[in-house]
């Protein structure tokens, strides 16, 4: 008999206070807190995390990899939105 | 965690396709780009991985058995609780790697019921039994180390989910090859029949390691495509040499005897190691290693005593469900 599919979560793990939470890997759970206690196992045996965020992959909306240029080329062409495009005499110093 | 060479793969598939979105794809792979889940990618690119990533989920999976053998006998504690946190490691190790080969568009139930049904490999190495202690040390020297000599080179493979869970494999990999070597390093140092006993150990297990590294360089035919798609960097000779001239010196400081008195250091000091012995290994691939049919039998009773497990959880699962849409209607 083939074994039934498990819904997949996708585990979030804050290392230490200060930083963000960082997606770190996925595991199979049937609800919440099966796999909160499942992401504790699978990704914190080494003390890598203080917060865990888990969430159903399929609640996620991704960008299509396929469809990159018409979504990220805008912001390659307008240059002038860094820093390093404007000129400023060495005289002036740091800035 | 372990791997071999499993990753051969099939060139037949790529003729269907877009010959542009090929040459494209390999363009990528030349830039040393990593290939991302929803990225195009060839059939046969997608195929080898599945399995080659698969194959090392299961050998993860199964090679807690041979382990599991002696948590409840280890001579001490200190020694019981370090088995117990790296058999359980293993399991994570394979929990990250189905992870990763479930990206690829199979789901980790139908891999896993391949491999209950016999279809799928695992690491030759696992179809040895472990008669004595000393193998548990024998085990995480010489066969982890193996492994992370296989799969460090992983961590810079092509396919971006592959190599960030080969990096996390190796960074807990390091503590399994340590703890083995200490437990070799206690019985050399303990009485002489503790000493034989690994002596012993190291004398069963020394070849089939030398086969984790799968078959030599003339004879797989398959690691051409692996190669150039960066899946593969290194060629199996060259890994398990790399593995012979990194272990003599470690026996040596162990006083034990490699079991090849045909081996010499060679003027580039390279350690010249005789001739493996195939056929062995492709008996055991092919079944009929001393505990194949053990392993397989002991992980589809753990698959099978488990469904009720599963099966619950998810009546569970769905009884929430239920109430709480019961809820919001009111």
């Amino acid at each position: 008999m083939a074994t039934p599919n498990i819904p997949l979560w996708e585990v979030f793990i804050r290392s230490r206070n200060g930083l963000a939470h960082k997606h770190v890997g996925s595991l199979h759970s049937t609800d919440a807190t099966l796999a909160l206690q499942a992401a504790r196992d699978i990704y914190t045996r080494r003390g890598e995390g203080l917060s865990i965020w888990v969430v159903p992959s399929s609640a996620i909306t991704a960008s299509d990899p396929s469809e990159k240029g018409m979504m990220f080329e805008p912001a390659e062409s307008k240059i002038y939105r860094h820093p390093t495009f404007y000129d400023v005499p060495d005289e002036v110093g740091h800035m | 965690m372990y791997t071999q060479a499993l990753n051969s793969s099939e060139g037949e598939d790529r003729n269907v396709e877009d010959a542009a979105r090929a040459a494209q794809f390999q363009a990528r792979i030349d830039a040393e780009e990593r290939i991302e889940p929803n990225d195009w990618m060839p059939a046969a690119y997608r195929k080898t991985l599945t399995r080659q990533i698969s194959q090392h989920a299961h050998s993860e999976i199964v090679g807690m058995l041979p382990e599991g053998n002696w948590i409840t006998r280890a001579p001490s504690l200190r020694r019981k609780a370090a088995l117990l946190a790296k058999v359980q490691d293993e399991c994570g190790h394979g929990l990250y790697l189905y992870a990763a080969a479930e990206t690829l568009g199979t789901s980790r139930e139908e891999l896993v019921d391949l491999m209950l049904a016999g279809k799928a490999k695992y690491s030759s190495i696992f179809n040895y039994p472990t008669l004595t202690w000393a193998d548990i040390g024998t085990i995480g020297w010489l066969v982890d180390g193996a492994a992370i000599m296989n799969q460090i080179p992983l961590c810079r493979c092509s396919y971006g989910p592959y190599a960030r869970a080969m990096i996390r494999v190796c960074k807990e990999e390091s503590f399994h090859q340590r703890q083995g070597f200490e437990i070799m390093l206690t019985l050399c140092r303990g009485t002489d029949e503790q000493k034989a006993m690994a002596q012993d150990a190291l004398n069963r297990w020394w070849w089939p390691v030398l086969m984790m590294f799968g078959p030599p360089d003339q004879a797989s035919q398959h690691s051409d495509t692996s190669t150039k798609w960066k899946i593969k960097r290194f060629s199996n000779d060259e890994l398990r040499q790399k593995f012979v001239d990194a272990t003599v010196p470690q026996a040596q400081y162990l006083g034990l005897t490699i079991p090849d008195p045909g081996m010499k250091q060679n003027e580039a000091g390279n350690w010249e190691y005789s001739a493996i012995d195939w056929e062995e290994f492709k008996q055991v691939l092919a079944g009929n290693g001393p505990c194949n049919r053990d392993r397989l039998a002991a992980r589809r009773k753990a698959h099978e005593d488990g469904a009720w497990v599963r099966e619950a959880a998810m009546a569970y699962a769905e009884k929430r469900r239920q109430r709480s849409a019961l809820q919001a209607a009111e």
